[in-house]
């Protein structure tokens, strides 16, 4: 009887924690791998963050080439992963296709706005926005009235990052230059730091004083190389202001981290559909903290809160490269 | 010269090389506190223990036969072509120009078009730092370098700007249209009852990988082309003697190199994603370099070499879904591998030798 017990125990206590394990969520991160410094980490930060908090556990795999998005996606809603994060653009391709296989296997996607799959919960970020309030603060704190853009890759998302901070360079000195540059043309321009670093030297030999990376890994070349020769940097995705305090000016923000701890969090109850994160939602946004607060005077603050009330609020109305293809302050 | 066998040549050295990259392997996923034999097991079950996973292995396999073929023929005519990577990133292009400009009837006219599309754009790549090289005496290496990243940046610049379709923020082609689909593996066994696992990505092209091996053996060993090529690579002065032109053999086998190398697209362009993305060669024009050396050049040889390639990326997948084990471990693998029979080839070899000469000796 008491052997009976028992064994009808474990195999409850079997099923129980098989039930559990395949309610397990999973994070597929892209090409990057999730210590990029930059977008992949902010998600990997997010998910640590639950899993310590939850005491869960989760599956994870860093892609290492293009045929594994589908397999990734396939293997994990096979083993009854849900829901299964993904990150990055070039998931959506793969998303459109496996989603629909797996209608009770929830699916989230960061950075994907535009795909017609019921299951599939896709979280953009309002990236113009945030980079036109850092563009505020780059124009208010330049003094040679030119400001440096380095990006990764030359790719929509990074344009549309590069749009809106250049009006909102414009915004407060219509007068400004924006100086542009990609890193390079193979996915090995989002991790290096010494041609990040040329780059900001190329920029500040054309008069900038402030530059703005928005190239994941290679934006640390680009604040060090600033913080080196004494001009303003400004960070991105995650707050970067403690790399070198007092040498950067701020950091956009893009809680891609909260988007995945949320995303979690709701677990397999999630609500799917398109969601646009942008200030209002504080899915993006500027960071000030002890390390910069000397930098930001409280008449650039005024400005830029002010701004940021008015976009809230629609009053401003910030031109996004995604909407036309094309942007109003900068050529590329 | 012999100073061992030939079955010992082929076999024993690659056969020892890859053991000591196992070992090694195996002390390295130690010291990271994994247990080996699993890590083992699971790639082999992951690669090699199901039709799914045989598709995967394939489908990398099929990348790496076209690209290492490309290298073994430059090789062959002593030329060090390391710009498969651009020419197959051209060749993507001409598959995608090919599959999206002209409405196809059918799959196999479709192959054989974005098959031409795919050679000529990857000979047309390769063109450039071939007429250098004859010409001007610019060295191959540096400009199919060169070459490589140029690629990439008109890739980039065609993508973003002229084929990105209106509404999609993915620098990539909008998908090709169904007639131009390649059959997989499992499309093309289920008639003959065996049922391949229909979400692998192994397709047709792996067939016209090894209808390549025989034309690239028979091009190199049965031609009068082949031997000219092959006495230019064994001895310049030797083969200008022979009346043999330097320039129109430089030309002709990295025309033929390049070829082979753009090939490769219509195994990942146009079987795989359907669609031409930024990153879709992804590296495999310079593990086909790897491939070249491990196979020695040989069509042969260069098959069982891509295979073993393709069981260790796919096995790789495996271990990165299922272990701890992080990804930088599984390159770490990877370059062992490369390692061990790439550039530590005397190391085996030598001592290998000196025991066949002993036993020899022994026998005299």
């Amino acid at each position: 009887m008491t052997f009976l017990h028992k064994f009808l125990g474990a195999t409850a206590a079997l099923g129980l924690s098989s039930a559990a394990a395949l309610a397990e969520p999973a994070v597929i991160f892209d090409l990057g791998g999730k210590f990029d410094k930059s977008f992949n980490e902010a998600a990997h930060n997010g998910a640590s963050r639950w899993a310590e908090e939850t005491g869960s556990t989760y599956r994870e795999i860093e892609l290492q080439s293009e045929a594994q998005r589908e397999q990734a996606l396939r293997r994990f809603a096979e083993a009854g992963a849900n829901p299964i994060i993904t990150m990055g653009f070039a998931m959506a391709d793969p998303l459109s296709t496996v989603a629909p296989d797996y209608p009770d296997t929830k699916f989230v996607a960061i950075d994907v706005t535009w795909l017609d799959a019921p299951n599939v919960r896709q979280i953009g970020f309002a990236e113009h926005e945030g980079s036109y309030l850092v563009g505020m603060l780059a124009g208010m704190a330049s003094e040679s009235g030119t400001v440096g853009f380095i990006g990764g890759m030359d790719i929509p998302l990074i344009r549309h990052f590069g749009c809106g901070y250049a009006q909102g360079v414009k915004a407060v000195n219509p007068d400004a230059t924006v100086v542009a540059n990609m890193t390079g043309t193979t996915p090995a321009a989002w991790n290096d730091p010494v041609k990040g670093s040329e780059l900001t030297k190329a920029q500040i030999s054309q008069g900038a004083d402030v530059i703005y990376a928005a190239a994941g890994g290679t934006g640390v070349g680009v604040l060090q190389t600033a913080a080196d020769e004494n001009i303003l940097s400004i960070g991105v995705d995650s707050n970067q202001n403690h790399l070198h305090p007092g040498k950067v000016l701020t950091s956009m923000l893009k809680r891609v981290d909260v988007a995945v701890y949320d995303a979690l969090t709701a677990g397999t109850d999630l609500e799917t559909g398109v969601f646009t994160l942008g200030l209002a939602e504080e899915g993006v946004g500027y960071a000030l903290d002890d390390n910069n607060a000397p930098l930001v005077s409280d008449e650039m603050k005024a400005a830029v809160d002010e701004a940021r009330e008015k976009i809230i609020s629609g009053d401003l109305e910030v031109a996004s490269y995604y909407a036309t293809d094309s942007c109003p302050a900068l050529d590329f | 010269m012999d100073m061992m066998p030939k079955w010992a040549e082929v076999t024993l050295v690659p056969l020892i090389s890859l053991v000591l990259a196992a070992i090694l392997s195996a002390l390295v996923i130690l010291a990271i506190g994994e247990d080996p034999v699993e890590a083992v097991n699971l790639m082999v079950t992951g690669a090699l223990g199901s039709t799914y996973g045989w598709g995967y292995t394939l489908y990398y396999a099929t990348n790496f036969l076209f690209t290492g073929l490309a290298v073994s023929v430059a090789f062959h005519a002593g030329l060090f072509n390391i710009g498969g990577e651009g020419q197959a990133m051209l060749g993507g292009l001409g598959v995608a120009l090919a599959c999206l400009l002209i409405p196809w009837p059918h799959w196999t006219l479709a192959l054989l078009g974005a098959a031409g599309a795919a050679a000529l754009f990857g000979a047309a790549w390769a063109a450039i730092p071939a007429f250098l090289q004859a010409k001007r005496g610019s060295h191959i290496v540096i400009t199919t370098i060169m070459f490589n990243f140029i690629g990439a940046a008109v890739l980039n610049y065609v993508l973003v700007n002229l084929m990105r379709p209106p509404g999609s923020m993915d620098p990539a082609t909008a998908r090709f249209p169904e007639a131009t689909h390649l059959p997989t593996l499992h499309d093309i066994l289920l008639p003959l009852g065996i049922n391949f696992s229909k979400s692998a990505p192994a397709n047709v092209t792996f067939l016209i990988a090894l209808l390549a091996c025989v034309l690239v053996w028979f091009l190199l060993w049965r031609t009068w082309l082949g031997y000219e090529i092959r006495s230019y690579g064994k001895s310049e002065p030797g083969a200008k003697y022979a009346g043999i032109s330097p320039v129109a053999i430089t030309m002709i086998a990295m025309l033929i190199s390049g070829a082979l190398a753009g090939l490769m697209a219509i195994n990942n362009v146009m079987g795989e994603a359907e669609r031409l993305v930024l990153n879709a060669v992804e590296g495999a024009g310079f593990i086909g370099i790897a491939v070249a050396l491990m196979g020695r050049s040989h069509p042969f040889g260069v098959l069982l070499a891509a295979i073993l390639f393709g069981f260790l990326y796919q096995g790789g997948a495996e271990l990165a879904l299922w272990t701890s084990i992080p990804r930088e471990l599984i390159v770490v693998i990877q370059a062992l591998v490369i390692l061990f029979t790439g550039a530590l080839d005397n190391m085996v070899r030598m001592p290998l030798e000196r025991l066949f000469l002993m036993l020899r000796r022994g026998r005299a």
